[in-house]
């Protein structure tokens, strides 16, 4: 099997996967008449994951060019700091301190500017700031949203 | 004419602001490279939660129609275009603005794009309410089969695969019955507390048209900001002016194919602009200056790309199906603001609807004149750097997502989303027609309901969902989009070199 086929196939297995459970569920599930909609909708969907995933296997499917290796490391570490912010830091910090640390964290890793430059440094910090504080005028002054709190703000 | 009753509700002064702030922003949002039109409006619902719908939805609208112009920046001065829409816009504009062009190449791309669009918005006008009292007539079963037809002709026109556009349809249709069902209060599919509340449209929108475009800017690592620089020189008003007049091949080629694909459930601003291209080219007696930076391949591809913005409202507020992606998320906001698109939305909300179209086409002329202001800075807005970007918008969207509903849940939900959409369209799989099954799903299954109450009181509902024309010419609707959509790419396949074959 070629690296190709190998990435169509994983993801159509998922989609299969998923397709199936959803139809288990909406046949075995209580009272009938809450789970004709998504009766209907499920032999469809298993119907096309069926489909879709017998392409794959015989390496019919080509349309998109799944993910390289050199785009899963660029993404990675932004993702690892995206699910940080989210799933740890947004209610452990407070919102606004966990955003500014992300922010920065995520300019920091993609700026083409070396590390060692100061004005670097200056630039990120400042936009981080100028950011941020924009986002606590919109959201916090204007929406008046309550954004959990955590440790700091 | 009744529409000109409602004009003075667009100069109120929040609605005048809003307007004029939907129109700058937009601009701005559109030229930054990598933020598209649909992800524009899925980020400004948040902020119209607090405004009534009328204002709400004039943000909406003037924020749609200037991300779309917008985009001609970046395309014309960097070749990266900022919406799909400005594929076409690209090919002349950026060679125009190598050879010191680009204020020219600009000012014509913005003013095509204001006499396309005025003309879209005048279409979206005189047809919507004719369109509108013919859908009066139709019952459950028929508002069953047309949110069905939205998640086809979407899943089958704007998908490269015809299975995986089909395929997210139904995933789509699928996150719609999560959480607990309205009719019977059962839990469906549920699998965490999160689910609980079902997987509210706002937050999902937000993660499936927002996180993939952050991913994509991520995938690009350090090197976002190697971008070929582009000078640009003044460049006199007068004569852009004189220019457009000389220009009517072109222009009323762009300005009818936009608004006729417009009007087409699903297709979109980026076919708009590449037929319109295509197509004036074909008709012009100087061919061989096309894609060597000829002025009428911009007009061309702007006038279609925003003809197409008016009329892709047609479907959308009288049948709820939407002309195009961002017309998509239009429709959740509209949903969110309690406004139900179909044939008695002029009767029940007529100073909304008939403001919002209004602000529309006022809207243009502000689009033509803010552009063409901006046009002097614009090289400065499309070189925001990739880093900041990527970041400004991850935050964004979890602070907009969480502002819906102050849920946590909600952040997860669209953050999960957006990962799994990033990865699904590296894989041929396309946001828009799951995102339409997750609106439209609601619609499908209610009126589903209604219809298989009225069928057991009658005559049963292979009769009451397959019987009379209407229904019949639905389901016709249904299977052909599907079939048309099978046939094209099989034709694509047999056209194409094995390694570049579209999908079946």
């Amino acid at each position: 099997m070629t690296s190709t086929r190998i990435q169509h196939t994983i993801p159509a297995l998922v989609v299969l996967a998923i397709a199936v459970v959803v139809a288990w569920l909406s046949f075995t599930q209580e009272p009938v008449e809450a789970f004709l909609f998504p009766r209907i909708i499920s032999v469809f969907f298993v119907g096309l994951a069926l489909w879709n995933a017998y392409r794959a296997l015989a390496g019919l499917a080509r349309v998109g060019g799944g993910i390289s290796s050199t785009v899963a490391l660029n993404v990675l570490p932004g993702l690892v700091v995206a699910l940080v912010f989210v799933f740890l830091a947004a209610t452990k910090l407070g919102f606004y301190v966990s955003g500014a640390l992300t922010f920065l964290t995520i300019y920091t890793i993609y700026d083409p500017v070396p590390l060692s430059s100061l004005n670097g440094w200056v630039r990120r910090i400042v936009t981080t700031l100028v950011f941020m504080g924009v986002m606590y005028a919109l959201f916090a002054l204007l929406l008046q949203v309550q954004t959990p709190r955590g440790m700091f703000f | 004419m009744e529409f000109l009753g409602y004009f003075g509700g667009v100069f109120e002064p929040v609605a005048f602001m809003l307007l004029l702030g939907g129109t700058v922003g937009g601009l701005i949002l559109g030229a930054t490279p990598g933020l598209s039109p649909t992800m524009a409006v899925a980020l400004l619902i948040p902020f119209t939660f607090q405004l009534s719908p009328t204002h709400g939805l004039i943000l909406l609208g003037a924020a749609y129609t200037s991300t779309v112009a917008g985009g001609a920046v970046s395309a014309i001065l960097l070749k990266i275009p900022g919406a799909p829409a400005n594929i076409a816009t690209a090919l002349d504009g950026h060679e125009m603005a190598k050879q010191g062009e680009g204020a020219r190449a600009l000012h014509l791309s913005f003013l095509a794009s204001g006499i396309g669009g005025v003309i879209g918005v005048m279409l979206l006008i005189f047809l919507t309410p004719v369109l509108a009292e013919w859908a009066l007539a139709f019952g459950p079963s028929h508002l069953f089969w047309m949110a069905i037809l939205g998640v086809t002709l979407i899943g089958s026109l704007d998908s490269k695969s015809f299975v995986k556009g089909l395929l997210s349809g139904c995933i789509g249709l699928w996150l719609a019955t999560i959480g607990y069902d309205d009719n019977y209060g059962v839990p469906r599919f549920i699998f965490s507390d999160a689910l609980t509340g079902g997987i509210h449209i706002i937050p999902a929108l937000i993660g499936l048209f927002a996180i993939p475009q952050v991913m994509e800017m991520f995938a690009k690592g350090r090197n976002a900001s190697a971008i070929e620089q582009v000078t640009v020189t003044k460049h006199k008003l007068s004569s852009s002016f004189r220019e457009i007049a000389k220009s009517g091949r072109a222009l009323s080629i762009g300005t009818v194919i936009g608004s006729i694909i417009g009007l087409i459930p699903g297709v979109g601003g980026q076919i708009a602009g590449l037929v319109a291209y295509d197509q004036t080219r074909k008709f012009s007696p100087h061919k061989a200056k096309f894609g060597t930076g000829h002025p009428e391949g911009v007009i061309a591809a702007e006038s279609a790309n925003n003809a197409m913005v008016g009329p892709s409202l047609v479907p959308l507020l009288t049948l709820s199906i939407p002309g195009s992606p961002t017309a998509a998320v239009l429709l959740g906001g509209l949903l969110i603001h309690g406004i139900f698109p179909g044939g008695d939305l002029f009767e029940r909300h007529p100073e909304v609807i008939w403001t919002f179209i209004n602000s529309m086409l006022l809207g243009q002329i502000l689009m033509v004149v803010f552009g063409i202001w901006i046009a002097a800075s614009a090289a400065r807005i499309a070189r925001a750097p990739m880093p900041i970007m990527a970041a400004a918008v991850l935050i964004l969207a979890v602070f907009g997502s969480y502002s819906v509903q102050q849920s946590m849940g909600d952040v997860y939900i669209m953050l999960i989303l957006g990962m799994t959409m990033y990865a699904l369209e590296k894989f041929g799989f396309s946001a828009a027609p799951l995102v339409l099954g997750l609106i439209l799903g609601d619609i499908a299954e209610d009126n589903f309901i209604l219809g298989s109450r009225i069928a057991d009181a009658t005559d049963g509902s292979m009769i009451y969902f397959f019987g009379g024309t209407f229904n019949l010419v639905l389901v016709a609707l249904v299977l052909g989009s599907v079939l048309y959509s099978f046939i094209s790419n099989r034709a694509i396949n047999d056209a194409l070199p094995t390694n570049t074959k579209a999908e079946k």
